[in-house]
């Protein structure tokens, strides 16, 4: 009998299909004994969408661990929302060491494991596009290149929010942060759209490497799973929006991460030992402005004198479109 | 079993009869040696239930101790100099997490100027890390302080440095006596940590301390090493107990005469000059005040063996009567003098003691017995300066004088 995989598509509420699913295939979260293993109490902002990608990804591990799983964490937002002592919002065993070494520690407890007999614990670690792409890029590139039973995950926000909104590696063109104002010429990367995670992940060829964003959880939650069912090192890469950092509405994380996605800017795949084997496609093309729009730090593009940056990401986008083939295809 | 041993391989061999869980380090000279011989070790299996990892800088080398430490495994590290300082903000982690890591530092300058020779610049730079930092005088107690280290970190859930003199200790061969698997295994209790990653007890390592708990925590971790100099002494003493030799201990004093280390020595009498010193150069010491003895000069030696905690009680028992002090220091508290006469001094503050710091021996300089000879005597007929650098050479370029300072208290 031949099958059609059919990609979940998300309607608004977390039951709606799940029932009519497969127990295996629903979500975690339409769970009633849902792990909720970053719990209530924590103190990140309204519409953090690094709160809802972390509590996702922790929880779809945990059940894919059978409640086996030890995280850590780098120093950043996540970090410090929810462990301020005495309290933590934290269900799993946890621990935080530094803002760089979160891959390396988790190395550290993936290696005592193993020594201890205990394969059947598995590891992941955490950290924001700072502790990933910046001072934890060394790390992470070690822990990859040795291929440590570790899944790392960048929450991507473009910068580093919790100091107050200055520039990373991984702050787009022409954004504006507190270290690029938006005073003389463009602000933000010079070249591409930021550092590319994916693409250096995927460069040393680890068993898997995917992207996603909270626009579409189910999908968050399969590559997830994928990942957990592979031993070595993998590399998960979601891009979280900040409203504090971003200058958008708290309401608005999930339409900017679904727009950043629909036009070409974001491009979501899977990739297993360095060769691209799955590509999200845009369902419903959307223009740049789409994304730029609603987000303060991009106000002056829609300004006299923005338009030479706003064509820049609109050939962005048109060349994520053809390295990815994003529209599959279509014209 | 008595064998002729290069020090990193003594070294090598009693970490591992220390059944580490997790070793990890980064090359570095002149640090190298051991680790390379435990890599050997796990790669034929002679270590066993070890994980060996090669990682690609000091900072991770740290980070994975970290995470092995805090997921249960007894874990190792070894390096030096710039590595150590690379490192340096793993290293305070590692302290305020109380993970209980043993770490080997093979003693080395600090650049610029690059220099990979001996001297203790690196171990000082981390002297408020919150580390155990216990010297080897020679490659015999390198070796049995690592037994040591263990035991006393993992009683107190502080982690300890072994520091040993690069190249003098680490790269020289010496006949000596390794503590076997049999005894070490009769000696170090299991690695039973308190609080790890543990699923079944799942526990949050490493919150945020504000600024209403953090002054808290620092009293404790304060406390927690005033117990230390306690836990050191004893588990040196018990160890002295076991093997049949003295390793360890807090300030080491040595017979007046024979210039033997016994732990039974007599205090200084008020007559005394005190020389007081740390490391290798104890044993350049031991040979430069014997004839001196010998010729009836008042001249006693004490070693600093624990730096961390600074054994402020046993030093000033050691010290006895005696006022009259010169300590020879590898590491140079630029515009002050030497760092082990800082410490020394705020030891002895107080007691009016003249104290003369000479600063020998920086990035491999040989420390010569004659040289030693020379500013004992002169410390002895009051010519000494308060700073000397020994055997600096002058002559050439116009520099001011230097030294022209008291560091005496």
């Amino acid at each position: 009998m031949s099958t059609v995989h059919i990609p979940f598509l998300q309607t608004g509420t977390l039951a709606v299909g799940g029932r009519l699913l497969d127990d295996a295939e629903r979500s975690v979260q339409s769970q009633a004994d849902r792990p909720s293993s970053l719990t209530r109490g924590h103190r990140a902002c309204q519409g953090c969408a690094e709160a809802l990608a972390a509590r996702w990804v922790m929880d779809t591990a945990v059940e894919a661990a059978d409640g086996r799983l030890v995280v850590a964490n780098a120093t950043g937002c996540l970090e410090v929302f929810s462990t301020l002592y005495p309290e933590s919002a934290w269900k799993p065993p946890w621990i935080h060491s530094l803002f760089a070494n979160a891959a390396a520690v988790a190395t550290g407890i993936a290696s005592s494991l193993h020594a201890q007999g205990r394969d059947d614990v598995r590891v992941l670690a955490q950290g924001g596009d700072g502790g990933t792409v910046d001072i934890g890029l060394a790390a992470v590139s070690g822990m990859f290149e040795r291929n440590d039973d570790v899944l790392y995950v960048c929450y991507d926000n473009q910068g580093y929010m919790n100091t107050g909104v200055q520039r990373s590696s991984a702050t787009p063109p022409s954004a504006r942060t507190a270290t690029t104002p938006a005073v003389g010429r463009q602000p933000g990367a010079p070249q591409g759209t930021g550092k590319s995670m994916v693409k250096i992940a995927m460069a040393h060829e680890i068993p898997y490497v995917a992207s996603a964003t909270v626009a579409d959880l189910r999908d968050l939650e399969a590559k997830v799973r994928t990942a957990m069912s592979i031993h070595g090192a993998r590399y998960l890469h979601v891009l979280v929006p900040c409203p504090l950092g971003w200058g958008s509405s708290s309401s608005e994380s999930i339409s900017l991460s679904r727009a950043a996605v629909q036009s070409g800017i974001f491009p979501v795949v899977e990739a297993r030992a360095g060769e691209l084997t799955d590509v999200q496609r845009i369902r419903e093309r959307m223009d740049v402005e789409a994304y730029l729009r609603p987000q303060a730090r991009f106000a002056h593009l829609f300004k006299p004198g923005g338009e030479d940056a706003l064509n820049r990401w609109r050939a962005l986008a048109e060349a994520n479109i053809r390295r990815y083939d994003l529209l599959g295809g279509r014209p | 079993m008595r064998e002729v041993l290069e020090g990193s391989q003594a070294v090598a061999r009693t970490v591992a009869r220390c059944r580490p869980g997790v070793v990890c380090a980064y090359p570095i000279s002149p640090q190298t040696h051991i680790v390379e011989a435990l890599s050997v070790m796990a790669r034929t299996g002679e270590l066993r239930d070890c994980e060996y990892v090669n990682v690609e800088s000091e900072f991770s080398a740290m980070s994975v101790s970290i995470g092995a430490s805090a997921a249960g495994s007894r874990a190792y590290t070894a390096t030096a100099s710039q590595g150590l300082l690379y490192m340096a903000e793993a290293v305070y982690n590692a302290a305020g997490m109380g993970l209980p890591i043993v770490m080997t530092v093979a003693n080395r300058a600090v650049g610029a100027p690059i220099n990979i020779w001996n001297d203790h610049s690196d171990a000082m730079a981390m002297r408020d890390s919150g580390w155990l930092q216990l010297y080897a005088a020679d490659n015999q107690e390198a070796a049995d302080l690592h037994v040591i280290a263990f035991a006393a970190a993992e009683e107190l859930g502080i982690p300890a440095m072994v520091c040993m003199d690069g190249f003098v200790l680490t790269h020289a061969t010496d006949v000596l006596e390794l503590a076997t698997q049999e005894q070490i295994d009769g000696f170090l209790p299991p690695y039973s940590p308190t609080q790890v990653l543990d699923i079944d007890r799942p526990t949050t390592i490493g919150t945020m301390a504000g600024p209403e708990s953090f002054t808290e925590t620092k009293y404790l971790q304060h406390l927690r090493f005033l117990d230390a100099a306690d836990v050191v002494e004893a588990w040196s003493d018990r160890f002295t107990e076991a093997f049949g030799r003295e390793a360890g201990g807090l300030a080491v004093r040595y017979d007046p005469d024979t210039l033997d280390r016994d732990r039974s020595a007599p205090p200084a009498g008020a007559e005394d000059l005190v020389v007081v010193a740390m490391g290798s150069v104890i044993g350049t010491l031991q040979e430069a005040i014997a004839p001196m003895r010998a010729e009836g000069l008042p001249v006693r030696l004490v070693g600093i063996s624990a730096y961390r905690p600074f054994p402020r009680e046993a030093l000033k028992a050691a010290l006895g009567e005696s006022r009259h002090i010169v300590v020879i220091d590898r590491a140079l508290e630029l515009g002050s003098g030497g760092v082990l006469t800082g410490c020394v001094g705020r030891a002895l503050a107080g007691t009016g003691s003249r104290i003369h710091s000479v600063v020998a021996g920086l990035g491999g300089r040989p420390i010569l017995e004659g040289s030693l000879r020379d500013v004992i005597a002169r410390a002895l007929a009051g010519e000494q300066r308060g700073l000397e650098f020994l055997d600096l050479k002058t002559g050439g370029v116009p520099v001011p004088p230097v030294g022209a300072t008291e560091v005496a208290r």
